[in-house]
């Protein structure tokens, strides 16, 4: 199998964009990645596009040159960008292609995901009574989380803190200004124990990656990233998920541990190498729960870590450093671009104000959403 | 007064003393709710409709602080709507089940509280019609004589 590198990086900022098309965002990011890769579009082989709002991602080549190359359109639920990618380094590790572009789009309405619930194998029923909120079972599985392993409310809204903090240093942030730990827990409970500002929201925004054979990545770049490793995994019988009517008595773990557990062991990487950190923070509750469930801590052991600033910038374990989705929002296609975005610009030493010192040479990132799919991504200079 | 379920087959009504409707694999003996054709542990489609246990513990909980969007379908509005709890209730040692609890205020809710199913009047429509749907409700401790 071929290795991977990355060689370009590009994003369309995140927020609101009024009537700018999630189409259009997804093209300036595509060209962002070109420039930073200096690759001219027609050099691109092939690409595989995610996105929930859009059916056909691929109308990008409208904007971008009709050069005539495969082009496939992906959705899988909240790891739809970790599939794009996965895809994408899968084409290039088998051989079939050298040079390829994996990119992520969306735009949101306001407020929390809706849909069918028969789509996520969910009764119809189930979202008549109002149990159809991905914001519900959040809510159910931190409380549970605290209960059992001592972590206080104080620790969620220091999270959140942290998560808005870094993004008033991240210019592409949607959330860009303070709010103390105060102000989180006095905003309005929406589901006990989580409050308003320790949510995410859907936004809008775009990212994409050039990938190409590691073997040739210096024909492009003195600074190549290697893709190491790209796991995907959905829920195993015993797992508590998103959108589910019932759970098993019988416990196994979340699908983000044996993603993870999988990517460690393809790139020969523990958690005790990893530099720098991004994590679903769907919630401030769900950044917690996956600290553990990706290996970077035992359970419990969040609340000293966060009362020592570890997930700090200039921490040991620097999680979210670009404001994670508290800060950026959540255009689904997008978000796990966004992480490997701000990875690579750490490891290259490109992050400005937001700069993990000394010399990251490890990144990490974790994707996990509806009804129970997780993506990690582990990347290396 | 007619009282209809919110949807067929999901607890037994009307009835004395209604049950939810699971199914249980005839292969492995997982439970499901609610019924469903085939194994979600070992694949088997040899399921059987199983009654599931009327009382339980409180496994975990969450509340619901604003309206659900659509699909939710309880007729309120962001003026009308009353908050409400959601809990995983483990019933025996067969399943757990997320239901509505009748207790919303967070200081009356604790982990491994006892709780029972109850039916309620979760929508009553133009023509009178109570659609009913399941929560569960606290099983009070025994008070002896004052
Ligand atoms: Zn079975």
């Amino acid at each position: 199998m071929t290795d991977v590198a990355i060689i370009g990086v590009g994003i369309h900022p995140f927020g609101r964009f009024g009537d700018k098309s999630a189409i259009q965002m997804g093209a300036e990011a595509i060209r962002a990645a070109l420039a930073d890769a200096g690759v001219e579009w027609k050099q691109v082989q092939f690409a595989f596009g995610g996105s929930r709002e859009v059916d056909n991602p691929d109308a990008v080549v409208g904007l971008l040159g009709l050069t005539g190359i495969p082009f496939m359109d992906v959705y899988n639920g909240c790891a739809t960008a970790a599939t794009a990618l996965e895809l994408t380094a899968d084409a290039i590790r088998y051989g079939k292609y050298d040079l390829g572009v994996a990119v992520g789009m969306d735009k949101h309405s306001h407020g929390a995901f809706t849909a069918d619930p028969v789509h996520y194998s969910a009764p119809s029923w189930y979202g008549d009574i109002g149990h159809f909120l991905t914001t519900k079972f959040f809510g159910m599985k931190i409380n549970r989380y605290m209960h059992d392993h001592g972590i206080s409310a104080q620790t969620l809204a220091r999270v959140a803190a942290k998560n808005y903090r870094n993004g008033g240093l991240n210019p592409n942030a949607f959330r860009r200004k303070p709010l103390t730990e105060q102000q989180i827990l006095d905003s309005k409970m929406l589901n006990y124990p989580l409050t308003n500002y320790m949510f995410c929201s859907p936004d809008e925004g775009a990212a994409a990656v050039v990938l190409c054979r590691a073997d040739i990545a210096h024909r492009y770049t003195s600074h190549p990233i290697l893709l190491r490793a790209t796991a995907l995994r959905t829920r195993s019988y015993g797992a508590h998920e998103v959108h589910a009517t019932w759970a098993a008595v019988e416990h196994t773990p979340a699908p983000t541990v044996y993603a993870s557990r999988a990517a460690y062991e393809t790139a020969g990487i523990g958690p005790e190498d990893v530099d720098v950190i991004q994590l679903q923070d769907t919630d401030a509750g769900a950044e917690i729960i996956h600290m553990a469930e990706n290996g970077f801590c035992a359970d419990g052991d969040q609340e000293k870590l966060l009362a020592e600033g570890a997930t700090e910038i200039s921490g040991r374990l620097p999680v979210n450093t670009d404001g994670g989705l508290i800060a950026n929002g959540e255009p689904i296609g997008a978000s796990g671009l966004r992480q490997i975005h701000e990875l690579v610009r750490q490891l290259r030493g490109q992050a400005g104000d937001r700069q993990v010192p000394g010399t990251p040479r490890v990144g990490y990132a974790q994707l996990y959403g509806a009804p129970g799919t997780a993506g990690v991504s582990i990347l290396s200079t | 007064m007619t009282q209809i379920a919110f949807a067929p087959d999901v607890f037994t009504w009307p009835a004395d003393d209604p049950a939810l409707i699971g199914s249980r694999c005839q292969q492995c003996a997982a439970v499901t709710f609610p019924e469903q054709p085939s194994c979600p542990r070992c694949g088997s489609v040899e399921m059987a409709r199983h009654l599931l246990p009327r009382e339980g513990t409180l496994w975990t909980w969450t509340t619901q602080a604003f309206l659900p969007k659509e699909p939710y379908a309880s007729g309120e509005t962001p003026e009308t709507f009353t908050p409400f709890a959601v809990g995983l209730v483990q019933l025996g040692d067969e399943v757990r089940v997320e239901g509505r609890l009748t207790v919303a205020d967070p200081a009356r809710i604790s982990f491994g509280m006892r709780l029972r199913l109850v039916i309620f009047p979760f929508r009553t429509d133009e023509d009178g019609t109570q659609v009913m749907s399941y929560a569960f409700t606290p099983v009070e401790p025994v008070e002896g004589n004052r």
